[in-house]
Formats: C-alpha cells, structure tokens, sequence
C-alpha cells in the first residue's frame, strides 16, 4: 500500500529548556532532535502494515529547514522508502498552515492511507492531521489507537473519554495515531547504511499566510514547595487535615 | 462587540460539565470586550432541546439543539458542517479541549478558513486577534500565543474554567444537521464502555492515580477504594502500569495520555517521572504517597507522605470516609 506520514522534528524532551534570547523560542544550543513520538509510531504503523502486505511504500514527509533532513534519515533507517522535505526556514506555529502545506504536497502522491501524529511534543496544538485531511476532502480518523487495513477499508479503534469507539471507514483516508498503538523499532545497522542511499526529495513549502505567533515562552510558575508531611499510616490525620483546612479540597 | 460561538459538549444526550465551563468562558471574553452575543450550540438525539437551560443560566445568549436520532454519538463530518454554517459570521468558536474536539475544531478551523488555537489555559482578546496561554513542550513550557486576524478557533482545556451562573433568559432553537450523519465516511461499528458510571478524567474534581509502586494489579483496589472514598475521584495510571495491563491504556496521564488538572491529584506508588507530570503538574493541589524520600514527585507535590501505600492508601481511605461524613 501506498503509505505517507507526516513527521515532525522536535527536540529531545528529556532537555532541561531555556528560553531564547528573544523570549519567543527555545534556546536550540545543545539540544538533541528526533522525531516527534506520536509521528514515530505512525512510522512504526505504517511500516507494519506494509510488512504485513508483504509489498508497499511508506513515504515520510517533514516541513522544516535542512536540519529535518536528519529526522528524514531516521525514518528511512526504521524502513521507510522515500522521504520528502518541504523546505521552510522555521516552522511556523500556526498548524492550518502547515496542514496546506502538507496538503499540497499529499494531494496528488496517490496514497492510500496518510498518517500524522495526534499531536506534535512541542506544539501539543493536535491540528495538522484532521486540518489535512478536510482539505484534501479524505475520511478522517483522529486519534487511533489501534488500525487494521484489510483492501479498500480500514477499522480503527478510538480512546475517547471513558470509552472507546470502534469505527469502520473507506481508504484513502487519514489517520492521526494515538500512543498504544505500536512502539517504534531501532533503527538496524544495516538499515542506517540503506538510508542514506534512499531517496529524499527537497521541496519549497508552500505555507501562505501563517496567522499563529509565539508572543511568549516561559518557563511554568514554580510550584511553591510542597512538604513532606510525616512518615506512615501515622501522617495521615495531618494530611487530611490540612487537605481540609488548607487545601480547601475535602 | 464580538459574537461567540460556543459548541457545547453532551454525552449521550446530556450535557457535560465542559459545557459549562466552554459558557462561562464565552460570557467572560463578550463582557470584556464590552458585550456580544454569545450562542452555545449543542448535538444530540431529540430531546437534547429541553436539556440546554443551564447554558442559558451560564451565560448564553441563545441555545441551539442540533437533534438527530445518530447523535448519540459524535459524528465528526456531520457536526463541524453544521458548526461551520452556525459559526458564518462569527470572529471566536470555542470548544472544551476534549477528545471531541480533537477531532471536530481542526474541520471547523479549514472550513471557516480560521487558525487554530488548542487547549488553552486562559484566552483574552486583543484587537482582532486572539491571545491566548498554552502548555507545550510536554507541559515544560508555557508559550503565549496570538492568533488573528479573527475569526479564530480556539479549545479551552477542560477544568482550567470554574462554571459560574450568570443567567440570560432562555432563548432557544432546534436545528436539524447541515449534513446527513448517515451519509459520514467514519463509521461507529461499537461503542466499548470501560466500567459503567465510571468518572471521566477530564471532568472529575479529583484523581487518585496508582504507578508502579503498587506492586500487583490486584492492589489497584486500594486505589478505587480511596477514589470511592472521596465520592467524585477518577482512577489514573502511569504509563508503566498501562503497559503493564494493569490498567486500560485511556486511564493513563501524562505526556502520551491524558493531560488532566484537577482540585486535587494523589499519586500512589508513582515515581514522578517528566513525562507523567506532563499530564498532571497543573492539578490544583498534588498528594504524593512514595516510600522513597527521593522520588521526584515529592518536588511537585504540595504535601507527601513517605511510605508504603499498601499501609498508608487504606488509612487515608478511611480518614477520607470519615471526613465525609461529617459534611
Ligand atoms: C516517550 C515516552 C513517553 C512516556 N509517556 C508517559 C505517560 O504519558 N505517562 C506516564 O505515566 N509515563 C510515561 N512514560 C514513562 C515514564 O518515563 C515512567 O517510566 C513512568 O511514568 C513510571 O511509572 P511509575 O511511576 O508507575 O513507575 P516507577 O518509575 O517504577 O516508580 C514506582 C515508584 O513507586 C515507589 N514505590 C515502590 N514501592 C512502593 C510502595 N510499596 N509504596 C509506595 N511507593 C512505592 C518507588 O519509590 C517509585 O518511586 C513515557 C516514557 C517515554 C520514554
Ligand atoms: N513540520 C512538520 N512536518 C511534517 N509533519 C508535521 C509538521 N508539523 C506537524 N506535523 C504533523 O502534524 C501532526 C500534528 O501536529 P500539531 O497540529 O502541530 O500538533 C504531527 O504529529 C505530525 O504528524
């Protein structure tokens, strides 16, 4: 089958982050980049239902600036085919705007399933999938946690608040992949040296109007330290004490 | 004088206190700005109409119950068709940041041509645009966010607005889809109830959650009894025991699960790794029951307990009980 995924490069959120010198961004010195998790598992998905078929092409597209290249690779290394980068000097903020890019760029590929992440780690804005998917006019999934394709059809299963829904749809369509679902493999050695013979297309991303700015990027307010209230079984009176009369919550 | 329109949540045909919560909001961002109207659509099987007062009592202008037998349940292609047609006109949609919503403000968003600003923690308006505070980066990081020129989309995180009455008399609609649900693409083959009646995440005043530190799956019910103790608790996990089965994976917080923010959170037996605080650090207060002194849950946590849950769980469990009984 005929697979795209749309993948993102985020940083490492494992970092301790400190705020750029402009107070907008992240400070990027030392920071460590890979694919976005949620994106990775939509690799990881992707790749086996091809294996499954025993035949397909999965296809990974990223927009961003040449240093995307290097998350490209990653995915090309998991298994991938081919990969895609729509060139853009920064990554905007806005995820309509770059859902038209990806849009464009997913439009006439001739695919039959297009996967995305539920949301991206650093934005957490879950926009572009659902947004690419209405533009492009396809049956859109959002937030999977599990999904078996058998010819034309797909089913998918769905966590929503307290309940899940078991949904039946027609390909192509577009699936945006919640965690559950397959967890992303290493890259093998000898996958790491087929990747850089694989094929990675550069493309100008046509993002028109961006109309989302950072305005700000903080650091979250500090919780005031907490204590340690006592040890044991013991410490329970305090606490649902002060859960009473302190906290207010009791 | 901007005129809002809220999408106000219902699950199986009633309303959902994120609906509320999505009202209040509204009404606080027109009175600001000097006063719009505020409409709060809602989606249901018929009979949803004579349910939406409360929207009324919450601030809205004018309700409008869109009724069709299928709305039981969500119907993504069907809804954002007719939200898109009500929001014509519009400069602000607002939803509750649900699983809902996830999947119905992105279609509204290209549908409207507006962009998108998701799971806001507070939202303001600023000229024509839409300034609003967000958790990114896994919940490390807090960015301020300007959307515009309006109209604008914007999801409010769920719990982040307190409902407050401020009664409007009652003006209401009934409306029939934009679009045939029976016509949508997705199909709902089965609906899987984890535990009827159960308490949502999003929506309970509070959560106990249980990690690891409970050592077996069968004293997970140490953890349900301090959540029944209290009367309005949810049961959370970490991510170390939804892997394990110990839990369903949708009982699961943090930064690959559910991003929750109750009154009060008490982790039971869970270490405080950065990707569990991710969904949790902006609770209202935070209980932390560890054995281990150390444990990095104890430094987000407003009061701890160090020591062993299986002895400590079921002494707070019956304090609890008789803290309640003598409301
Ligand atoms: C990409 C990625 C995404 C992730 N997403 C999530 C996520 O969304 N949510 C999530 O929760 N995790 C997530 N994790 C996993 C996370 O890193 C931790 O592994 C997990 O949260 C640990 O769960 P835990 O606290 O239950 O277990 P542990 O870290 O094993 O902690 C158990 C704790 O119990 C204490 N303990 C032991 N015995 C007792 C006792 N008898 N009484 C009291 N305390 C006791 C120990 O001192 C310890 O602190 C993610 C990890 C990765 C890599
Ligand atoms: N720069 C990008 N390049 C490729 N895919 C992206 C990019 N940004 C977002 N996506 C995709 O869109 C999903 C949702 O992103 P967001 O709307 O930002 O939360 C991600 O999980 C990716 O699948």
């Amino acid at each position: 089958m005929k697979i795209a995924v749309c993948i993102k490069r985020v940083p490492d959120m494992e970092s301790r982050f400190k705020i750029a010198a402009s107070g907008t961004a992240i400070d990027e010195t030392g920071l460590k980049y890979d694919i976005s998790d949620f994106d990775a598992y939509a690799v990881e998905v992707a790749l086996q239902i091809n294996e499954k078929a025993g035949a397909g092409e999965t296809t990974v597209i990223c927009l961003g600036p040449d240093a995307v290249q290097e998350t490209i690779r990653k995915a090309l290394s998991m298994g991938a085919e081919k990969g895609v980068q729509l060139r853009a000097d920064a990554v905007p903020a806005d995820s309509l705007a770059i859902a038209r890019a990806l849009a464009a760029e997913l439009k006439d590929g001739g695919y039959e399933l297009i996967l995305f992440g539920k949301h991206a780690l650093d934005t957490m804005t879950g926009g572009a999938g659902t947004m690419a998917a209405e533009l492009l006019g396809l049956p859109c999934l959002t937030a999977a946690s599990r999904l078996e394709v058998t010819g034309a059809r797909a089913t998918a299963r769905r966590e929503l608040e307290g309940a899940a829904e078991l949904l039946e749809f027609p390909l192509p369509a577009v699936v945006t992949i919640d965690e559950g679902i397959a967890r992303p493999r290493y890259p093998s050695l000898k996958g790491i040296m087929a990747a850089k013979k694989k094929p990675l297309d550069v493309k100008p991303a046509q993002l028109g109007s961006v109309r989302v700015s950072v305005e700000k990027m903080e650091l979250p307010a500090e919780r005031p330290p907490g204590r340690i209230v006592g040890t044991g079984p013991d410490a329970v009176p305090e606490l649902v004490r002060l859960l009473q009369t302190e906290a207010k919550v009791l | 004088m901007p005129n809002i329109l809220v999408v106000a949540e219902t699950r199986g045909g009633e309303l959902r206190k994120v609906a509320l919560e999505a009202v209040t909001a509204a009404r606080a961002l027109a009175d600001a700005a000097g006063g719009g109207e505020v409409h709060a659509l809602a989606f249901g099987p018929p009979g949803l109409a004579g349910k939406l007062g409360p929207l009324a009592a919450h601030g809205a202008d004018r309700v409008i119950a869109c009724e069709h037998a299928a709305y039981a349940r969500a119907d993504g292609e069907s809804m954002s068709a007719t939200i898109a047609l009500r929001a014509a006109g519009f400069p602000l949609v607002l939803f509750s940041a649900t699983a809902q919503a996830r999947d119905l403000a992105p279609r509204v968003c290209v549908k409207l041509d507006a962009p998108l600003l998701s799971d806001c923690l507070t939202v303001a308006l600023s000229g024509q645009s839409v300034v609003a505070t967000h958790s990114t980066y896994t919940a490390k990081l807090v960015a301020t966010l300007k959307a515009g020129p309006m109209p604008v989309v914007v999801s409010v995180r769920p719990s982040a607005v307190t409902p407050a009455e401020k009664a409007r008399p009652l003006s209401a609609e009934t409306i029939a889809p934009a679009a045939d649900p029976a016509a949508s693409r997705v199909k709902v083959t089965d609906v899987v109830t984890s535990g009827g009646g159960k308490i949502d995440l999003g929506e309970a005043p509070v959560i106990v959650s249980g990690g690891r530190g409970l050592k077996e799956k069968a004293n997970f019910k140490l953890v349900e009894e301090l959540a029944g103790a209290f009367g309005n608790a949810a049961v959370g996990a970490t991510r170390a025991v939804t892997d394990d089965g110990w839990r369903p994976h949708e009982d699961q917080i943090g930064q690959t699960g559910r991003l929750v923010s109750p009154d009060l959170y008490v982790a039971v037996g869970i270490s405080g790794a950065i990707q569990h605080l991710a969904g949790m650090r902006t609770s209202r207060t935070i209980v932390a029951i560890n054995k281990d002194p150390e444990a990095p849950i104890f430094k987000v946590a407003d009061y701890g307990i160090v020591g062993d849950a299986l002895e400590v769980v079921p002494a707070l469990t019956a304090a609890v009980r008789e803290a309640k009984k003598g409301h």
